[in-house]
This record gives structure tokens, sequence and C-alpha cells, in this order.
């Protein structure tokens, strides 16, 4: 309870969360939302600047803009959602039993998050994609796979000083399995950490997807997806500058709702993490 | 600290051997390969040429041949050459491509630390006024727009409205011609957009890391005995306050090296930057093995050594921290 009305009294948390409320609500409700079909492409009406028809004008195929963005809103949140759940599923087990156990599990799970971090940035996803080839699904395990090597450490780190705690210890000497003990006594006081960088991680996943579908790496046209809709719009700066404003806006705003969200839950979760996540 | 650092350097090599591996092996999983571009680009290309440049490039050989013949050449110097550009590997990424990424990477950095600590310190004196809170909402702004989006709409103002800065590229064909002043002015103009851009990110989380870092110095108590025995507030700030809590950042900033020498694909590529970010993304799309592997191991390199910099920084600024 006190954590939430931490969370409660942090504005710039509440605002972010606001936001991402209402990017669900476009996402759960786009095709009662959106005013026109986002598909629906008509070259006569190519380009078209902001009007009362078209609220934010129309794209190079002459497509609604404002439909295209809200029914991106789910494609962006979905690529989000799953790759943050590849990062977790493979990250938080694999950090948990190399940090719980050490050894020899420990030094190769250690090299191999050395391997994936001596990618720079987005490099590492550019690689799993060329590799499986563009599209929306690869790029989502692609950014996903590049995620993992975080929570593997941070994981790894919180239940490297949970393991030494005088609980762990009285439950071992109970003859509790190890396995249950890094489920029941261990796992639930990694929360907080695990909870914060995935909130923060939603913030890059959205940036990191969007950066692949203006590369032409992720979602293929004609989905709306708000980074492939900037890909081309560098093309028409100059005579229709509202097709680069509104997308980038969009993505903008919901991985600045992510990260406002995840810092607010950080100072109201543990505050000792800042500087950590 | 010269064990640990002995250690540290003697277990970069494996690390490096398993990177060389697990990448070439990724690149050789990749479909498709060197011959496609021009099997695709030349009418008069037969199945016969096929067969015999396969041979000649030893492709129809499995990947752990070609990586050992790769290696066996590569620990000598020789990382083979640039199929696509017709020069050796090594030569296209380090002459052509890496000053281009040197330039603007290195830049952006410096650019972001000459701003970021002031602003950082700023702040923390100044907490809760307007300017703090100003600067503090900037910071989220700056780590949540997307780079490409920012230089997109950098180039929409500056260049398209404004009309006072080159939209991309490195500098104006031939203005060499007009003289040193005019090319230098040049290059200048070409690098402002691409620079604030590539520098914003770093820019906003660095602001944030010194004024945090700074708010939690700033209560020491040797701060307090600094002001009680009457040095003039300068003087505490800079020399007591300051010098203690830019250590986190500096750091920071040995992490963000490595990003200086591979560059920034997204950047590269709004503002046409002929730099290593797109090489390697070229590279890696057009099957060219041999540009990919030299610069991505270049990189490698550069990471582990400033994760083992930063670590030897920490120890030498902190003698609290030890490591054996």
């Amino acid at each position: 309870m006190s954590t939430l009305r931490r969370l409660a009294r942090h504005r710039l948390a509440l605002f972010g969360a606001a936001v991402i409320l209402l990017f669900a609500v476009c996402a759960i409700f786009a095709p009662y939302i959106a005013p026109h079909d986002p598909y629906a492409f008509s070259l006569a009406k190519k380009l078209q600047p902001p009007s009362r028809l078209h609220l934010l004008g129309t794209d190079e195929l002459g497509r609604d803009l404002l439909s295209r963005i809200i029914h991106g809103t789910r494609v962006s949140l979905l690529m989000a959602l799953i790759s943050v759940a590849i990062g977790l599923a493979v990250g938080v087990p694999v950090g948990a039993l190399s940090g719980f156990y050490g050894g020899w599990f420990d030094l190769l799970v250690q090299r191999a998050v050395d391997i994936l971090l001596a990618f720079p940035g987005i490099l590492l996803a550019i690689v799993v994609v060329a590799i499986l080839g563009p599209g929306l699904w690869n790029a989502m395990l692609a950014v996903g796979i590049s995620f993992i090597p975080t929570y593997v450490r941070v994981v790894r780190g919180s239940v490297l000083e949970l393991r030494e705690k005088e609980f762990v210890e009285a439950a071992r000497a109970l003859g509790t399995h190890s396995l249950a003990i890094i489920r029941r006594h261990i796992l639930p006081n990694c929360l907080a950490p695990i909870i914060v960088l995935s909130t923060l991680q939603l913030a890059s996943a959205i940036l990191w997807a969007s950066g692949l579908g203006f590369l032409g790496l992720g979602a293929q046209p004609p989905t709306p997806e708000w980074g492939t809709m900037l890909g081309r719009s560098q093309l028409y700066i100059r005579v229709a500058p509202h097709v680069a404003i509104f997308p980038g806006l969009a993505i903008a705003l919901a991985v600045l709702g992510f990260n406002l969200l995840g810092d607010g839950l950080r100072d109201a979760l543990d505050p000792r993490l800042k500087g950590r996540l | 600290m010269l064990a640990f650092l002995m250690r540290r350097l003697l277990l970069a090599i494996p690390t490096l051997f398993l990177i060389s591996v697990v990448v070439y092996a990724l690149l050789a999983l990749k479909p498709g390969d060197p011959i496609d571009e021009l099997r695709f680009g030349n009418p008069g290309f037969t199945h016969a040429d096929y067969e015999r440049l396969i041979k000649l490039y030893g492709l129809d050989k499995p990947w752990y041949i070609r990586y050992w013949y790769w290696l066996s050449r590569a620990v000598r110097g020789d990382f083979g050459p640039s199929r696509r550009y017709g020069m050796p590997a090594a030569e296209f990424v380090f002459r052509q491509r890496m000053p281009n990424t040197l330039l603007l990477s290195g830049l952006s950095l410096l650019v972001a630390f000459a701003v970021a600590v002031p602003a950082g310190v700023w702040c923390a004196l100044r907490r809760h006024s307007f300017v703090d809170y100003a600067v503090t909402t900037l910071n989220f702004v700056g780590i949540s727009v997307p780079v490409f989006w920012l230089g997109i709409l950098l180039i929409y103002v500056f260049s398209v409205r404004l009309g006072w800065l080159p939209a991309g590229s490195l500098g104006t064909p031939g203005v060499a011609e007009q003289g040193l002043g005019a090319y230098v002015v040049d290059r200048l103009r070409h690098l402002v957009l691409p620079v604030l851009a590539l520098s914003s990110i770093q820019m906003a989380t660095w602001t944030r890391f010194m004024r945090s870092s700074m708010l939690e110095v700033i209560h020491d108590e040797y701060i307090r005995t600094a002001r009680a025995k009457g040095l003039p507030e300068r003087a505490v700030v800079l020399k007591h306050a300051l010098r203690n809590a830019i250590l986190p950042i500096i750091t920071l900033v040995a992490l963000a090296i490595p990003g200086v020498f591979s560059g920034a694909v997204l950047t590269e590529t709004v503002f046409n930057w002929p730099g290593m970010g797109r090489a390697i993304y070229d590279a890696i799309l057009a099957n060219d093995f041999n540009v990919a592997m030299v610069a991505l191991m270049f990189i490698s390199l550069w990471i582990i050594l400033c994760n083992i910099l930063a670590d030897v920084a920490y120890a030498l600024a902190d003698p609290r921290i030890r490591y054996d």
C-alpha cells in the first residue's frame, strides 16, 4: 500500500501512467477509435496537410495518418511487450541460477553475457534480424535477445546479495530444495529491480523496434508501424513535414510514458536502486 | 591492482576469440553469399562463373574451415578483401570510415560532456528551482525522443525552413578548392545538426547522473567543513564537491567510448554520413563479411578495453574500491 501511495505522490510517474493508459486504450479499441481504414489508400489524396477530414493529414499513398498512428499503437505496444517478455523469460531464470549456484555454469553464463554485450547498442539486433530476415516478429525476437544480458546481469547481482541473507540460510537449514529457495525466497525479493528494469526496457523496446523499422528491418509496409512510417517520410519533408512529425511524436510520447513510470516505480519501490538501473 | 589488470587483459583474449567465432558463425548462417550481388548485377554471369567463384572464395567449404582460414590470416593482420569496395577490408574500415565516425561521435561525446557537467552541477545547487525542473523535464524528453526523429526534425527546422545549415553528407563537393578556411567552415556546418542529434541522449543521461551525484556529495560533512573554514563557495563547489561528484560520470564516459568507434547507424542514416555504423550495417546486409568482421572485432576490442578502463578508473579515483 505504501508503495502505491508513494507512487501516487510522484506526479511525473502519474503522468507517465496516464500516457501509457491512453496508448493502451488506443491499442485495444483501435478499430473503433480510428476515423478511417489505416490501409485504405487513394493516390488522389496523397500527402495532404492536416484538415478536418484527416486530422493529421495523409501519407504518400493518401492513407489517413491519424488512423495509421492509432493502429500503430497495437504494433508498437505488442512489439515492446513481447520483446521484454523474451528478455524476462530467458534472462531471469538464467541470471537467478547463475547467481545462486555459481561455479562453471556461472562462468559460462558470464562469458556469454560478455559476448552479447560486446555488440554496442542496436548492432546485435541488426545482426539477428539480418540472419532471420526483416519483419515484425523477427525484429521482436532480435530486440528480446538484446535485452537478455541486461536481465541476467541485474538478477544475478540481486541473487548474489540475497544468497547470503539469513532467511535463505534458515530455509536451507530446514532442508528446502535449492530450486524452491530460489522460487519462494529469492525471486520475490528480486521483484523490485525486475519490475523497474522491465518498465524502462519497455521504453527501450519501443525505441529499438521503431529504429529497426526506420532502417527497413522491422515491420514491413503496409503494416502501420511508427518507425517504418518514418522511414520514407524524410523523402517528403519539404512538401509534407506532418508525415515525419506525427509518428515520431507518438514514439516519443510512448517512450516518455514508460520512462517516467519506470523512474517513479524505482523511487517508490526501492530508492537504493538509483544509479544501478 | 596490477594483478587485477593482468587477469582482466588475459581474460580478454579468450573472450575476443569466442566473439569472433560467434560472429563468424552468425554471418555464415545468414542466407545469401558474397557472390549474390555480382550474380544479380551482371546479366552475363553464368552458372559456371558462379561455381568458379564459389571455389575461388572457398565458399564450398563449411563455415568452421573458412573461419580457420580467416583466423589464421587475421592474427597476422590480414583481414581479407572487401568484395564490395574492391580494397582490403581493413583499409576501407580504418581509412575511409573510421575518421568520419571519430569526428562525428567523438565531437558528440565532447559536447554532451561539456554541457552535462555544468548543467548537472547547476541543477543540484539550485534544487527545486524553475531551472532545475525545466532541465529535469528536458532530460526525460532527451532520453525518450528517438534519435532518428530528432534528426529529421532538426533537418526540417534548420535546413528546410530556415535554410541555415546543410541537411546531410560530409561536406559540399569541390569546396576544398576555395581554400582551407572555406573548407573548414563547410565541414563544421555539416557537423552541427548530426552532433546535436547524436549528443542528445548522452547529454540527458549524464546531466541526470551529474545532478544526483552532486546532490549526494553536497550534504557530506567535508563540504560543511570546507564552508566552515571560510572557503569561498566557488572553491567549495569546484574543488571539493565537483571532484568527488564527477567520479561516477567518468565511468559512464569510459563506457561510452566504444560508441565513438562503432558509430551510430541511425544518425548516420538520417544525415547520410558515411561512418562506421552505416558501414557495418551495409556490410552485414550485403554479405561483405570481411568488412563486417574487422569492424565488429575492432569494436568488441574497444568495448572490452573500456570496461576494464572504467573499473580501473573507478579504483584509482576511489581508494576504498579494491579488486583483489
